[in-house]
């Protein structure tokens, strides 16, 4: 029994600090700008940086559209697939798996050669163009989360029924969608926007190689030509991540209690 | 009195398995029909193309001389409780009750003075702030009623709406909706499968077998005179009789098989008793006649010692209770 709980608690140890103590490392790194002590130095000086809050902003407003039009697009089709076509189901696992086995790389120069200023759709010849295929991008990327999210959020109502409950109440499709199947999904859609905006923030290769003003980009840039920035903004980052993936959990709290109990 | 629901040559079809082979049936304002029949029967497939939820493969359904074959399930002002009750897990039991409601367009004023008078109505008053999963199944299934009924809809469907629940509250539930629906004389469809449920209640019923219907008539009717092998057997008890004295398929119901001659008995049989079975008010004995055996119950007295196992027995009953089965 001893002996069990030990090697459990070295495990544990262990596996946390594997975690932990590059984090630390960065963390104290960070705080050393100014020499024989510790300070937030390099923190003010990234926060002093007009690039940061312009990069940073940037990426969160794509973030948010990115989310929008996702939800857009998964929502109704994860609702049609499972109500109406549920063989097509395998297939849709599939194609949201892709991008997560096709690099972004990959991705971009396709897009760019697609959608480039030469071709006959040219969304890269202006800049609110381009925006909008970076957001189309990210929508992609972040397709596989989104996708299982919702996919589980709709696993937990019997959205079979309800559809045809809100029916013959005398609902259209649109209200179904609108005023029973979102809300009752709501808390699975913001952890998927979550995990949406999580990627959005750190992207660096599509936001680079369309060169648009992205905090990847600028994470990369700090990167190669600073010495403490880099690790403050690791910190910053890492903050920021976790937030929304704390946000997850607390979300999870409020979900809908869809008991049916018999008695 | 032309037919409120009439339903004409209804075929469905699923791929080459045909559950439903054309039924008819017509029914008039304010009856309360059971669509009754094991599972698999076609019931709920009659019941879900009333609805719009399936589309008939032929024929035709009209309610009030309209024809609705083909209307979306959202154009046909019909009512509907499902068995797993459908509340929206979202909505608070007002507005639950008020969704179809506000989908209709009513002020909201109205429609709060109609949520209260169907609480009232169901004995809930006061819980139009409570969401369903605060309740219990029966009280979630009385608001999944007053949420089909609150629009006035020209039809109440049932889908088999007490299945979900324990058998007190079944009993307790089934009467109240039939109260409802004598209170409002809403012409009402109720699918069930439980034959004692069916006769409860309803003022018609639809017996159906492998999609086919077999009869339809007041539980009486259908109690008293099937008119197939099917509908004797699925509905009550019945024993078939020695095929040696009676002939074949002659069979007759417990209950009018007695130990002791009553005034209109003309036969009897003799027997031994195989087994006693106590349900309280009723005792059924089993009894074998030269190999046959008969299920006779009587009534519980306080006076009489119960028949023992063993024992051999004289069965009286009259020649004009034994029912003959077709096919």
């Amino acid at each position: 029994m001893k002996s069990d709980k030990f090697w459990a608690w070295l495990v544990f140890i262990l596996g946390g600090a594997y975690f932990i103590v590059p984090l630390a490392a960065t963390f104290e790194f960070s705080l050393r700008m100014r020499r024989g002590t510790y300070s937030f130095d390099a923190y003010a000086s990234v926060f002093a940086d007009p690039y940061f809050a312009s990069s940073f902003t940037y990426s969160v407003v794509v973030g948010l559209f990115t989310i929008i039009v996702g939800i857009l697009v998964v929502v109704p089709a994860v609702y049609f697939v499972r109500l109406r076509m549920p063989w097509l189901r395998p297939f849709m696992e599939f194609v949201t798996l892709l991008p997560l086995v096709i690099p972004a790389l990959v991705l971009v120069y396709g897009y760019i050669r697609l959608y480039g200023s030469s071709s006959l759709i040219p969304f890269t010849g202006s800049v609110l163009g381009t925006d909008i295929l970076l957001t189309c991008a990210y929508v992609t990327l972040a397709l596989p989360y989104m996708y299982r999210a919702v996919d589980n959020g709709m696993r937990t109502i019997d959205i079979g029924t309800l559809t045809e409950a809100a029916q013959i109440a005398g609902a259209n499709q649109l209200q179904i969608i609108g005023q029973i199947i979102l809300p009752n999904i709501l808390v699975a859609i913001l952890s998927g926007a979550f995990l949406t905006f999580a990627i959005v923030i750190g992207e660096f290769t599509i936001a680079s190689l369309l060169n648009r003003p992205a905090f990847g980009p600028y994470l990369v840039g700090i990167g190669t030509n600073r010495a403490y920035e880099p690790a403050a903004l690791a910190i910053i980052s890492f903050i920021i991540t976790w937030g929304a993936m704390g946000m997850i959990n607390v979300l999870g709290r409020f979900a809908p209690r869809t008991s049916a109990r018999t008695d | 009195m032309a037919a409120f629901l009439e339903v004409q040559n209804l075929v469905k079809s699923f791929g080459t398995n045909t559950v439903v082979k054309g039924v008819n049936f017509a029914f008039e304002k304010g009856e309360f029909i059971s669509l009754l029949g094991p599972s698999g029967c076609g019931k709920t497939t009659i019941l879900r193309m009333i609805a719009g939820f399936e589309r008939p493969t032929s024929g035709s359904i009209r309610v009030d001389g309209e024809e609705i074959t083909h209307l979306k399930p959202n154009q046909r002002k019909l009512g509907m409780v499902f068995q797993a009750y459908a509340l929206f897990p979202n909505l608070t039991v007002g507005d639950n009750i008020a969704f179809g409601l506000k989908i209709a367009g009513m002020p909201a004023d109205q429609r709060r003075a109609r949520v209260e008078e169907m609480l009232k109505l169901i004995g809930l008053p006061g819980f139009e702030k409570r969401f369903p999963y605060e309740m219990s199944g029966g009280q979630q299934q009385r608001v999944a009623l007053a949420r089909a009924i609150a629009p006035k809809p020209r039809l109440l469907l049932l889908d088999e709406p007490l299945s979900a629940l324990d058998a007190k509250i079944r009993v307790s539930l089934r009467e109240e909706i039939r109260a409802i629906q004598q209170d409002l004389g809403i012409t009402t469809v109720f699918v069930t499968h439980d034959q004692e449920e069916a006769m409860s209640i309803s003022d018609r019923i639809v017996v159906m077998n492998a999609g086919n219907l077999d009869q339809t008539g007041s539980p009486h009717e259908i109690y008293n005179r099937p008119s197939t092998r099917f509908v004797a057997t699925f509905v009550g008890q019945l024993n078939t009789l020695p095929e040696a004295s009676f002939g074949p398929n002659r069979a007759i119901r417990p209950e009018l098989i007695s130990l002791t001659p009553r005034p209109e008995t003309d036969t009897t049989l003799t027997g031994t008793i195989s087994d006693v079975g106590f349900l309280g008010s009723v005792v059924r004995l089993r009894v074998d006649v030269a190999g046959t055996p008969i299920s006779i119950d009587t009534f519980n007295s306080h006076a009489l010692t119960p028949p023992q196992r063993g024992d051999t027995v004289t069965l009286h009953l009259a020649a004009k209770d034994v029912l003959t089965l077709g096919a």
